[in-house]
This record gives structure tokens, C-alpha cells and sequence, in this order.
């Protein structure tokens, strides 16, 4: 068990510093940071002095070490852009993406679940069918045209949800919140169905192929041979067994979801590093870029460990113990 | 003569499909005495685990019953709805399935299974259930079962895993266990305990058992009466001794064949040529007719019916029709005559 946490850690850091590479190979061929920090009138001579100053003149693996290290402390110098330190702008626009991502993830999870239960268990009602060939048209709309729609429908024609922005924000230290307040609430309905439908007919599809798998396993027909009421086959039978790769590729899903985040934000002007990151593109603001790419990396890293974690707690067959060879 | 416990009447079971409906058993008859085990033979495909299917209820759609009776100590029960029937399941009817590897749940302990099954069907609190399920393993050969109980099935091996699921099959005390060739997926050093274990505890319960197995070894030792099964309609039935000693039915003759004895040599073991025929291509009179080696004309025009040959026996085929005639009316007062108490 230790072992085993040990060498998905070590996997982690792995794929870390393959991301690092690939950010950091953004300050080499995206623009000459000195050209970016400096006017037209400074004079070749005291562009190299800059260089030797900042490191550039160093050799490659030097450099990188120096830009892990700093990445290691949070450290992603200043954006050129704002002209403030990069990991203050993202650490200040964090919490309305990861706000975001959290609120559509569950609206997801918990109606995929239950769509595809339901579909599943009602497969030739239809409803069912009603319900899978709408999650077909679903899959296939663009995000940002799911996002335009929905504005033009509730916030324009009914006026019943705002259409941007992130509505009254509550500090609570660091963390700034949206939960807390009415308009903050409001405000988040049509992004976090906007992030989240695709999520969900992607967990809907998932939950109903699993269970229908299930449903046909020998565990099922002995349940079923054994008395047990419906409620107890379906629910806690065959649904715990569905839940078990279901969790994980959930789970996962929540790490595309907050990198899928900046379509969203961009369409419904959320206040996130989406949004922040798709402004930077547009400057060539690499160390803002950077950091989002290493963000999102750890995220997807962090949120991978966990699901196997998880993965492991829910399924005893994974719990490799000593008894596990006795007969 | 006492009422038996089970009482199947002319099954028919169909399965409708794109190319017509297959007639996966055809008026397929027997009974199950009290406290007797029925062994029920047939080639892979005969019909054999559709009849136990039938009888707990359990046929999966689209394939449904689509004529006959059967009866469960007098009650009627092809035609309960379903949550009465669901009741009867586990509680009047056990069943034990083929492979322990997959009948059950890896995700709950042993002790949740057992015991949500008692509790499903016996009015008791959570702890007197864990006793019940403790002695029950027990009772089935599961060594430390106080400590065992909360182990998951990946920690027992094929063996005792049968082994609980003969005690989930038995945890309400069933009137009747239906095993569908419950040691085929096993080892074959354990499949003969497992076989003593499941005839002793129904024994010791006075339950009745339809032993449904491929293996005519395991039911000359183990069944009371034996019922061969071909292409979904009954060909033979009667006592073991009688039957494994002087089959009637050419293709039991044929079965019987393939049990190698001491005194049979292998040029002496009766070979059927050709296989079964496939549902939708059952042919006309006697099923059995293509590879029959007594085949007459008769066999290929009219279907026999059970003839009753005295002593319990009973025979579809045509040797046996001393009369000459037959007609659909002599399937009524139907009753095969088990002598056993
Ligand atoms: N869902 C189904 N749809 C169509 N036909 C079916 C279905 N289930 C079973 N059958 C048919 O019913 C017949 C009897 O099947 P059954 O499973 O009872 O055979 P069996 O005697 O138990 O054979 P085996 O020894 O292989 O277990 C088979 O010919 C099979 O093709
Ligand atoms: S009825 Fe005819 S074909 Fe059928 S088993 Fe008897 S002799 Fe053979
Ligand atoms: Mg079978």
C-alpha cells in the first residue's frame, strides 16, 4: 500500500517536470523576455547586461533548474502584462474557477448519476429514449454555443439570471466567495450548466453502459435468486458496483473541467484564470501563461492521485493484504 | 400417495426473436417429492437451467412461460405478480449457480450477503442475523467462521466460496434448492465436497433438491430420481437405480453409455452420433428421431408422449406404445410415482 502511494507520488513528479519543460521552453521560443521588459531606446550592450542580469546567458540546464526551483516556491516572476507578481493574479482569480469547476462538477455528477440510473433501469420506456437522444444533441453542441443559447434564453429573453460577471463576492481571507450572497448565486446557475452539461451526459452515458453491464452480471441474478427486493438489487447492489470506475473517470473529468473552464469564463466574462489566461495569450504574457499550464498540471496530477486513492478505498479487491492468499 | 412438493405441468417456455419464436421447453413435465433430490440431465443446451429459471420465476425477458403450471405445495405459482413471487425466492426456493467466482457480489463482505438475505426474509435484528449466518457457515465447512465472516469473497477460494453460497441458497431454509451444475466451474478435488455438503445440509433440512449437472457420475450417487432432458422436451424418468440400470429411452441408453464403468470396456460405450438439434430446427414427431438408432416410421410423424412404464418410470418414445395409438389425452392425471418417503 505505502509502495504503491510512493510510486504514483513518484509518477507525479515525473509528469511535472515534463509540464515544467514545456512551460518553461515558453520563455525560450515565445518572445524575447528582455525585448518585453524593455523599451526601443536601450542599447544592445545594455540588453546583455539584462540578460546576464536575469540569467538568460546561462546554460539551458542551469536555467531550468533555477526555474523549478522557483516554481517549487510558487514563484513565476512578474507578468508583463500587469506588472504584478504572477502566482498574486492567480491565487486572487483561483477561487471564482475553482468555485466554478466545484458547482458544475457536482450539478454534473449528481444528474448523470441519476439520468443514467434512471435510463438504465427504465431502458425501453420513452423517456429513457427521449432522455438519451437529447444527451446526443448535448455531446455534440460547442460548449460556448451551450453557453450562448442558454444566455440568450434566460438571461435575455426571460431575464431571469444574470449573464456575467460573478454577481456580490464575500471575503473570507484569502478566499473570495460567491456562494455566500444571492446575486453570487444567481450568477453562477448558467456557467456551472454551461461547464457542466457535457460532463454530465458524459457521466449519463457512462452510468447507463456500466449499469446495464452490471445489471447482467451472475451477482445480479443470485441477488435476485436470493429474494432481495428491487430496491436493494438496484441500489446498493448494482449501483455500488457501478459507481466503482464511474468514481474514477468522474473524478478525473473534474480536471478537464476546470481547464475546459476558459471557454466558459470567456463566454459569460467570469473573473477566473481562464479568463486570465486567455488575456495573457493574447499579450504573449508567458510567465502567466506558464504558471496556468503548471497549474493545471498539478491539478490534473493532485486529482489523479486522489481518484486512485479513492479508487482503492471503494474497491476491497485492490487491498492487497496478507489474507488476501489465505484459503 | 402425499402431495409432492413441486409440480410441473406441461412447461412451455418460449423466446420470441427477430427470426420467430424458439421453444427453449416444450410441455415438459415432473414433480419433486418432499425431502427427495430430483437430478436432472440433458446435453448442454437441453433446456436444463431454463426449467430452474422457470420454477424460481426468473426467466429473463423477452422469454416468458408461455403455457403449463407450476405448483408449489398446492399454491399456484407461475402466475403470482411479481413481489409475491419475489418472496418466494430465497425464502421457499434457494438456488446455487454454477460459478461461485462471479454469484458473488465482490464488493460486500461475505456477512453483509448473509445477512441481508436473512434479514430479507426472516423477521430478526442485525446481530441474531450475524449468529444465523455464522452458524450456517458453519455448518458448511467455512474453518473459523466467526473470523471468516467479515472477509470478502476474493479471500476464499472456488471451493469455499460455493461453500457460502450453498449457506446464502440455504439462510431462510427454502423448502426446495435448485443447483444449477453447482460444481462444473470448480476444482475437480473439491467438486465431490461440495456435492456432500449441499446433500447434507438439504438433508439434514428436509429440503427438496433439483440437482440440475451434466455429470451422471454425481447423480447416480447423489439423486433419488433422474429426469433426462432433450431439446427441451422430458425423455425419460424414474428411479436412478432403474434408470442408470436399464434405460428405456434410446438416448438415455446413449447418456448412460458415456458413465465409464468397471465393467463396461471402452469398445462396449454407446456412441450418439450427430448433436442436438438447434431450437429452431427441432425436427418433426420424435426430436430425438435423426439420431435414433431404433428410429421407425412413426417417430418421424407423431411426437411420443410419457408413457408411464409401472414403478415410477416414465418414457417418451414409441418402442414403449404397445397400444399403437396415442393421443394428447393421456398426458391428464399425470403423476410420476416416487416411492421414496
Ligand atoms: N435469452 C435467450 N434467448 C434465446 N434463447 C435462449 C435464451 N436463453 C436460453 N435460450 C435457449 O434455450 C435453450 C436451453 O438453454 P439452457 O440454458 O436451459 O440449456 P442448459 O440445458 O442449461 O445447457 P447447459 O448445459 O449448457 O447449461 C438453449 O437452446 C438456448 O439457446
Ligand atoms: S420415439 Fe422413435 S425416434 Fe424417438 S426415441 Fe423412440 S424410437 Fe427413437
Ligand atoms: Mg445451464
Amino acid at each position: 500500500m505505502l509502495a504503491y502511494i510512493l510510486r504514483r507520488i513518484l509518477q507525479s513528479v515525473i509528469v511535472m517536470l515534463v509540464v515544467a519543460l514545456v512551460a518553461f521552453s515558453l520563455f525560450r521560443f515565445v518572445g524575447d523576455p528582455v525585448s518585453t521588459l524593455v523599451g526601443q531606446e536601450v542599447t544592445i550592450a545594455e540588453r546583455e547586461t539584462l540578460r546576464d542580469q536575469l540569467g538568460l546567458n546561462d546554460p539551458f540546464p542551469m536555467q531550468f533548474a533555477s526555474f523549478i526551483a522557483r516554481a517549487a516556491q510558487a514563484d513565476f516572476g512578474i507578468s508583463y502584462r500587469l506588472q504584478q507578481p504572477v502566482m498574486e493574479l492567480i491565487l486572487a482569480r483561483l477561487p471564482a474557477t475553482l468555485e466554478l469547476a466545484l458547482v458544475s462538477g457536482l450539478f454534473a455528477f449528481f444528474f448523470g448519476v441519476t439520468l443514467g440510473v434512471y435510463t438504465a433501469l427504465n431502458r425501453r420506456g420513452w423517456t429513457s429514449s427521449a432522455i438519451m437522444t437529447v444527451s446526443l444533441i448535448g455531446v455534440s453542441l460547442p460548449t460556448f454555443l451551450i453557453g450562448v443559447l442558454l444566455i440568450w434564453v434566460f438571461a435575455v429573453e426571460l431575464q431571469w439570471l444574470p449573464s456575467f460577471g460573478r454577481g456580490e463576492v464575500v471575503d473570507l481571507g484569502w478566499w473570495r466567495t460567491g456562494l455566500l450572497t444571492p446575486s453570487g448565486r444567481a450568477s453562477l446557475v448558467l456557467p456551472a450548466i454551461t461547464l457542466g452539461l457535457y460532463q454530465l451526459t458524459l457521466i449519463m452515458r457512462l452510468v447507463r453502459a456500466e449499469m446495464l453491464e452490471v445489471l447482467r452480471a451472475d451477482y445480479i441474478k443470485f441477488a435476485r435468486a436470493r429474494g432481495l427486493s428491487n430496491r436493494a438489487v438496484h441500489f446498493s447492489h448494482a449501483l455500488k458496483n457501478t459507481m466503482v470506475p464511474v468514481i474514477t473517470i468522474t473524478g478525473l473529468q473534474l480536471g478537464s473541467i476546470i481547464a475546459f473552464s476558459i471557454i466558459t469564463e470567456t463566454v459569460f466574462q467570469w473573473p477566473g484564470v481562464g479568463a486570465l489566461f486567455i488575456n495573457s495569450v493574447r499579450t504573449v504574457d508567458v510567465p502567466v501563461m506558464a504558471a496556468y499550464l503548471m497549474l493545471i498540471a498539478l491539478i490534473f496530477v493532485v486529482i489523479n492521485l486522489i481518484v486512485d486513492l479513492l479508487y482503492f478505498a471503494i474497491d476491497p479487491r485492490l487491498r492487497i493484504d496478507r489474507s488476501a492468499v489465505r484459503h | 400417495m402425499t402431495e409432492p412438493l413441486l409440480s410441473v405441468r406441461d412447461l412451455v417456455v418460449e423466446f420470441p426473436t427477430r427470426r420467430g419464436t424458439l421453444r427453449a421447453l416444450d410441455r415438459v413435465s415432473f414433480d419433486i417429492e418432499e425431502g427427495e433430490v430430483l437430478g436432472m440431465v440433458g446435453e448442454s443446451g437441453a433446456g436444463k437451467s431454463i426449467t430452474g429459471a422457470a420454477i424460481i420465476g426468473l426467466i429473463e425477458p423477452p422469454g416468458r412461460i408461455a403455457g403449463g403450471e407450476i405448483w408449489l405445495r398446492g399454491e399456484r405459482i407461475d402466475t403470482l405478480p411479481p413481489e409475491r413471487m419475489r418472496r418466494i425466492r430465497g425464502k421457499r426456493i434457494g438456488m446455487v449457480f454454477q460459478d461461485p467466482l462471479t454469484s458473488l457480489n465482490p464488493l460486500f463482505t461475505v456477512a453483509e450477503q448473509i445477512i441481508e438475505t436473512i434479514r430479507t426474509h426472516l423477521d430478526m435484528g442485525e446481530r441474531e442475523a450475524r449468529e444465523r449466518a455464522i452458524a450456517l457457515l458453519d455448518q458448511v465447512g467455512i474453518p473459523a467462521a466467526r473470523r471468516r465472516i467479515d472477509d470478502y469473497p476474493h479471500h476464499f477460494s472456488g471451493g469455499m466460496r460455493q461453500r457460502v453460497v450453498i449457506a446464502l441458497a440455504l439462510a431462510a431454509e427454502p423448502e426446495l434448492v435448485i443447483a444449477d451444475e453447482p460444481t462444473t466451474a470448480l476444482d475437480v478435488s473439491v467438486q465431490a465436497q461440495i456435492i456432500d455438503v449441499l446433500k447434507e445440509m438439504c438433508a439434514s433440512r428436509g429440503a427438496s433438491v433439483l440437482l440440475i449437472t451434466h455429470d451422471m457420475g454425481v447423480i447416480a450417487e447423489t439423486a433419488d430420481r433422474v429426469a433426462v432432458l432433450y431439446a427441451g422436451r422430458m425423455a425419460e424418468i424414474g428411479h436412478v437405480q432403474g434408470v442408470i440400470q436399464n434405460a428405456e429411452h434410446p438416448y438415455t441408453r446413449g447418456l448412460m453409455g458415456s458413465i465409464p464403468t468397471l465393467t463396461q470396456s471402452a469398445d462396449r460405450l454407446v456412441q450418439i452420433p450427430g448433436a442436438m438439434p438447434r431450437l429452431n430446427a427441432i425436427p418433426d414427431g420424435c426430436a430425438f428421431n435423426p439420431r435414433c438408432p431404433q428410429v421407425f416410421n412413426r417417430c418421424r410423424v407423431e411426437r411420443p408422449e410419457l408413457l408411464d412404464r409401472g414403478n415410477g418410470r416414465r418414457v417418451a418414445c414409441w418402442l414403449y406404445d404397445e397400444a399403437g395409438v396415442s393421443g394428447p389425452g393421456e398426458t391428464a392425471g399425470e403423476r410420476t410415482g416416487s416411492q421414496d418417503g
